[in-house]
């Protein structure tokens, strides 16, 4: 069974549509992104998904249940930091955590050692008296994820958790990430960092304009967009015409990189072969040879371009 | 101790609120302040009579005290967005708006109970129906915050809009009430007025609690119609603007 299973969701706000007709599929035990730019639809998803505002139209489940009919049940499963949320401030760590605790309905009796263990994990054990208002960026961001694991859920919900954070917290936050997911969590992340999402998720889906433009693993999307595969070689002279090199088969764009030149094409072993000839051709020799495909970024840019 | 899910669940969010904005500024202003010195100017100079007293003064401080803190939560909770995390959670609408009306019931009857009680006893007032006031206090304060909570279900991040809308609400009702002027003695469109108020019934079982003429049991029955309707109309209304919070 899906984790999470998205279907045709449809939200519009004043007449305009927000998402249009989302589908996706989260297995178990899998990490993944959810990518775009700024008023791609992310956030408004991710809300319906987790029963936070109601779709139009569409269906979603989160391990098999509805959570536009059963949403109550449907969020008992789930443990969710939102971005654009907070701790009460007013109220210290641990009444956060109380609070969260209650509400999950996480026995009196285990709530806290629950509390006391989350707290720790997230360094915050020393600071669980003292009131959020006197926390950092990072600190509230780390209480917001332990009070999304009060109820110890199978799926967790986390929207750009690394944004705008010190480097120490940015490391422990994907640490834990990384663990949660080793002890069989599906994690469910909306993230602008493209390297982040790169490094952790075993697939990412892109929205675009309220559309889904791809979704596949990091790698797999990356081959999509072949003509952003390059050479990257550099001469012992300069002493040639480069619009030579832009003539080779193969090369589709050429571009200067210091002392180096880039050959685009879909097949870099061919444009290899081609730059070989040429350097005996003209008397040169190689003092520097690399292949690169795609980033991730580059195929997201390309995959949102290509849809304005 | 034990409770049911859904109730445990709002007795979390009652005890949120009374941490969080108990010490508010709008809540002790609007809630204690005001009603004191506006009762308080009303009444210096004048010569009332002891159950025109406790039970404008009663009528007057429940009234406040109770729509006070719960008009309030909603814009606050959306402006700090911890309402986003709160709607996140496995919560219904219902057990949240229940648990701010717990806390605005508990500050409304607490805050009433001590002025009313003070004055009985400088006045040398016995209640003689005891049961049906104390029983009173607590449906009058659960009444009149779910008012508050009505109040609040305006979509707005700012709390000075709910406070406007709430001040032009609960000043008109003080006047048709019978806090200042019995409603007996008011003119004929304004006792016609005064039947729709809930406050009127409250200051009628105070004033008949404490040896005034009239019926306890039914201004009480009255008064948890009225809260059993403004319960149902909160909930139906906040189920409709929450969205638009968020």
């Amino acid at each position: 069974m899906s984790a999470i299973v998205s279907k045709k969701l449809v939200k519009e706000f004043d007449g305009l549509r927000a998402v249009n007709e989302v589908s996706f599929r989260v297995d178990e035990g899998e990490i993944f992104g959810f990518l775009g730019p700024n008023g791609a639809g992310k956030t408004t998803t991710t809300r319906m998904i987790t029963g936070v505002i109601k779709p139009n139209s569409g269906t979603a489940t989160i391990e098999g249940i509805d959570v536009v009919q059963n949403p109550t049940a449907a969020k008992e499963k789930i443990g969710i930091a939102p971005e654009e949320a907070n701790a009460y401030l007013d109220l210290t760590a641990r009444g956060n955590m109380n609070l969260a605790g209650e509400i999950y309905g996480v026995p009196s009796g285990q709530l806290r050692s629950k509390v006391n263990d989350l707290l720790d994990t997230f360094g915050l054990l020393d600071r669980a008296d003292t009131k959020v208002k006197g926390f950092s960026k990072g600190m509230k961001q780390r209480l917001i994820l332990a009070m999304a694991l009060i109820n110890d859920p199978g799926i967790l919900f986390l929207d750009e958790p690394t944004a705008g954070l010190d480097v120490e917290s940015q490391r422990l936050i994907k640490d834990r990430i990384k663990e949660l997911n080793e002890e069989g969590k599906t994690i469910f992340l909306t993230t602008h960092d493209i390297a982040e999402a790169d490094r952790l998720c075993d697939r990412v889906a892109v929205i675009n304009r309220g559309r889904i433009a791809a979704i596949d693993s990091p790698e797999r999307l990356k081959t999509t967009i072949q003509s952003t595969q390059s050479v990257l070689v550099s001469f012992s002279s300069m002493n040639f015409d480069p619009e030579d090199l832009r003539v080779l088969e193969g090369v589709e764009e050429l571009e200067k990189e210091g002392d180096k030149w880039r050959l685009y094409g879909p097949e870099p072993g061919a444009i290899i072969e081609e730059v070989v000839s040429f350097v005996r051709e003209e008397g040169l020799k190689i003092l520097s040879l690399n292949t690169s495909g795609p980033s991730l970024e580059e195929t997201f840019t390309h995959l949102t371009k290509n849809q304005s | 101790m034990y409770y049911p899910s859904g109730l445990r669940k709002s007795i979390a969010i009652a005890r949120k609120d009374l941490r969080v904005y108990y010490g508010k500024g709008p809540v002790v202003i609007f809630g204690i302040l005001l009603p004191f010195f506006f009762f308080f100017s009303f009444l210096i100079g004048r010569d009332m009579p002891p159950l025109s007293l406790i039970s404008g003064l009663g009528g007057m401080a429940i009234w406040f005290t109770a729509t006070s803190i719960s008009p309030v939560i909603a814009p606050m909770e959306t402006r700090t967005r911890t309402l986003e995390r709160l709607v996140s959670m496995p919560i219904s609408v219902t057990e949240m708006l229940m648990g701010d009306i717990l806390a605005s019931m508990t500050m409304g009857a607490v805050l009433s109970a001590i002025p009313i009680s003070i004055i009985a006893v400088i006045l040398n007032l016995n209640p003689v129906n005891f049961f049906p006031l104390a029983l009173g206090i607590v449906v009058a304060s659960f009444c009149f915050s779910t008012i508050g909570v009505l109040m609040s279900a305006l979509p707005t991040d700012t709390p000075s809009d709910v406070i406007m809308l709430a001040l032009l609400i609960k000043f008109p009702v003080v006047f048709v009430s019978g806090v200042f002027i019995p409603a007996g003695n008011l003119p004929g469109w304004g006792k016609l007025i005064s039947r729709f108020s809930p406050l009127t019934y409250f200051v009628k079982l105070v004033r008949v609690s404490f040896g005034g003429t009239g019926q306890p049991w039914m201004n009480l029955g009255i008064l948890t119609l009225f809260a059993v309707f403004f319960l149902l109309f909160a909930v139906f209304v906040h189920k409709r603007t929450l969205p638009k919070r968020l």
